[in-house]
Order: C-alpha cells, then sequence, then structure tokens
C-alpha cells in the first residue's frame, strides 16, 4: 500500500489498465457491430424513411446551391460591368440580356432583351466589360438584334495600338476575324492591341476589340493581312451594354455609286 | 380549327431555335428545328396543312433572323414540295423519307443563304460554308430527326384522329 501510494506501481499500472480498455474496447466493438447485425432488419422501414427524408433534403439543398452559384455569377458579370461603365463616363449604357441567336448559321447575330421602348435605336454600339462585341442591326419595341463583329458581313474600322496605323477588320463563316488593308510598310507583330478607330462614324474611337495572334505578308500582295483573337468569348455572351449616347454616322449617301 | 395548333407549335419551336439550338455548336454548324419539324410535319399522310406551316414558319424565321425572308419561306416550301414528292414514293420507310429529305433540305436551305448572301456582297468561301457550316449542320438534323418525326407523328395522330378510332 505503501508503495502503491509513493507511486511506485505506476507503471505497471498503466500498462494493467491500458490492457484492459484495449481489452474491453475489442469487446464492446464486436458486440455493438452484432448487436447492429441483429437489430438492423427492425430498423430498415425507419432508415428507408430516414434515408429518403435525408434524399429530399439534399435534393434541395443541390438546387439551392446551383440557384447560388448562378446568382454568384450573374453577380459577378453585373460587378464587372459596373466597373466598365464606372470606368469611362463618358458614355451611358443600357445593359441587357442575351435572350437568343440567330436561327441561320451563316449569321452571326444574337437578340438582347432591350428594345426602342428602352431607348435602344439601330446602329447603337454594343459591348461587354472586355471590349467590342457589335453594333444594334434591328429594333423592335422590346427586343433587338446585334450584329456581332465576327459576322460575315460585318466590317468595322480599326486602329493598331503600337503601329499606329489604321486597318478593317471583318469577320468570317467560322467566326475568325482578321484584320485586312493594313499597308506593307507597317511593321506589326504579334500581340499588338486593336482598337476602334472611329473613322467612318459607325463606332466610337478606341473600344477594344482584340489582339494580333498571326500576321500573313506578302511581296506580292498590295496588303498584309493579321488574324485577330477578340477580347470576347462570343459563345459565352449573357449580358452586354449598348452605349445608347452614341449616333452612328451614316455616310452611305457619301459613298460613291459603283 | 386544328390548324390553330400551329400558332403555339410554330412559336415554340422558334423560340427553341433561337434560345437554344442555335447555341449547341458543331464547328460553325447549327441544327434547324424547324426545318426538321416542317419535313416531319409534311411527311403525315393524314396532314394537309403543311404549306401553311412552311409559309407562317418562314415568315416567323425571316422576322428573327438578320438574314433575307426570302430564304426561309423558299425553303421551307420547297422541303414541304419534297416531302410531298418522298411521301408518294417512298411511302413505305418514312424514315429514309424523313433522312433524305432533312439531307436535300439541309442543303437547299444552305444554298439558298449563299446565293442570297453573296448577291448582297458578303464573301464567303464555298470550302468553308461546306467544310464548317453545311455538313456539320446536315449531320445535327439527321440526330434530331427521328425525335422529331416520332413528336410530329404523335401531333398528327392527335390533331387528326382516324375513323376507326373516334
Amino acid at each position: 500500500m505503501a508503495l502503491a501510494l509513493g507511486g511506485y506501481f505506476s507503471s505497471a499500472s498503466n500498462v494493467f489498465t491500458g490492457s484492459l480498455v484495449n481489452l474491453q474496447t475489442w469487446f464492446s466493438a464486436r458486440f455493438v457491430a452484432l448487436q447492429d447485425f441483429f437489430t438492423s432488419p427492425r430498423d430498415i422501414a425507419s432508415l428507408r424513411q430516414r434515408n429518403a427524408e435525408l434524399e429530399g433534403e439534399l435534393a434541395e439543398l443541390q438546387a439551392q446551391v446551383i440557384q447560388l452559384q448562378q446568382e454568384v455569377g450573374d453577380t459577378q458579370i453585373l460587378a464587372a460591368l459596373l466597373d466598365f461603365e464606372r470606368a469611362r463616363p463618358e458614355n451611358t449604357y443600357r445593359p441587357a440580356a442575351v435572350i437568343g441567336r440567330d436561327p441561320s448559321p451563316f449569321l452571326h447575330y444574337v437578340i438582347i432583351n432591350r428594345g426602342s421602348n428602352d431607348g435602344i435605336l439601330r446602329g447603337m454600339p454594343v459591348v461587354t466589360n472586355q471590349g467590342l462585341i457589335g453594333r444594334v442591326d434591328a429594333v423592335i419595341a422590346d427586343a433587338a438584334r446585334v450584329q456581332l463583329i465576327t459576322d460575315p458581313a460585318s466590317s468595322v474600322n480599326v486602329r493598331l495600338q503600337n503601329a499606329e496605323t489604321e486597318a478593317s477588320l471583318i469577320g468570317s463563316v467560322s467566326g475568325d476575324v482578321t484584320l485586312d488593308l493594313i499597308p506593307q510598310d507597317v511593321n506589326i507583330e504579334q500581340g499588338d492591341l486593336v482598337l476602334t478607330s472611329g473613322l467612318g462614324g459607325g463606332y466610337p474611337p478606341d473600344l477594344i476589340v482584340g489582339q494580333i495572334v498571326n500576321v500573313r505578308s506578302r511581296d506580292f500582295d498590295l496588303f498584309q493581312q493579321a488574324t485577330v483573337q477578340p477580347v470576347v468569348d462570343f459563345n459565352r455572351l449573357e449580358v452586354v451594354l449598348v452605349i445608347v449616347n452614341f449616333q452612328p454616322v451614316d455616310i452611305t449617301p457619301l459613298v460613291p455609286a459603283p | 380549327m386544328r390548324n390553330l395548333i400551329a400558332v403555339p407549335i410554330i412559336l415554340l419551336v422558334v423560340i427553341l431555335q433561337s434560345a437554344v439550338i442555335s447555341r449547341v455548336y458543331l464547328l460553325s454548324g447549327i441544327a434547324d428545328l424547324p426545318l426538321v419539324m416542317l419535313a416531319a410535319w409534311a411527311l403525315q399522310a393524314e396532314v394537309d396543312s403543311a404549306w401553311h406551316w412552311a409559309l407562317a414558319t418562314g415568315l416567323l424565321v425571316g422576322f428573327v433572323s438578320g438574314i433575307s425572308w426570302i430564304v426561309p419561306v423558299v425553303g421551307y416550301l420547297a422541303i414541304v414540295t419534297l416531302a410531298h414528292i418522298f411521301q408518294r414514293r417512298v411511302w413505305q420507310a418514312p424514315l429514309l423519307a424523313m433522312f433524305s429529305i432533312t439531307f436535300l433540305g439541309t442543303i437547299i436551305i444552305s444554298l439558298l443563304s449563299l446565293a442570297v448572301l453573296r448577291f448582297s456582297g458578303v464573301s464567303l468561301p464555298i470550302g468553308d460554308v461546306l467544310g464548317f457550316l453545311t455538313l456539320p449542320s446536315v449531320l445535327l438534323n439527321m440526330l434530331i430527326a427521328i425525335p422529331t418525326y416520332a413528336v410530329m407523328r404523335d401531333l398528327a395522330r392527335w390533331v387528326y384522329p382516324s375513323p376507326e378510332a373516334e
């Protein structure tokens, strides 16, 4: 007793009690497993019911997560557009959602949910926070059709930021955009930024269009050509901004008849 | 009265085409649901209103699309004509007729679009149009041909019930 009270048996006691606890744990685990095995048939109905309830709750929560993710995505897009609008106070913007695309694969148009009732007029430029996407081609009361810069019939007067030269940006049936009418003596390089020039009055100047990714220059050609990577992903257009205070200039009467 | 069913169906199909189908690309090609729907409708033996459907669908697509209204109107009327010709000649194999009309109809619409756009001054290389646009569109139209035919067959039986069923 005196030795025990003095702590001389503590290590032997620890070994003994530890072994006992481990043994009891082993027996307890086996017993609980056996008990579960023999009693589970009685609980199957309640477990199934509980499982169904939990699955229902899980489905509801998953639906909420998807909805919230969608709302977060929309909020991010709207925040980016708001930043873009604040950075350019000289323009007045009207936001619009893209609600459809042209039924014909030959044309690259989108349909937006704002029309003449919202002050949208034909010819107004349309942008996103990343850059230019096109201009309004047709308007009805509550919707408008926008011709994208990738459309084969689209032509935008642009300038190269580094080369200080002007050129014409044209679309194609495959959705690629190319720069044409670049003088041969101009030195252009991959990565040069392409901006609207404002020439012709169809678009306001200095809107970002894209970057040059490939240059094609041949000695026997009058002009160089370049492939442009647009800054906007045209397959993922959701919300756009229409510049409503820009009045396009119609230069058709000035163009000589053929 | 039974012709009034055309209004919601055509509206729904054109909305689906613009809002959903036009966003599903294969290269630059997309499926043409109004074309396939009209082909399937015109192939139903009991249907006698396919011309009206083609005209209404063509005008509506021409209104929504940036392309001239001539293309969808003439194209869809040509598809109904083709369907009536095929219906008489290969009436024992409706699915074969459906695939043939879908194939030929897509080619016709592509050629019409190409001609109208070239006439209006848009430069379109024929090789690009064929490779990037027409052939993928043919494939996508073939994919939706069978389900669309099944839906339109059921719709035709509902709108034009046979005397035995009545």
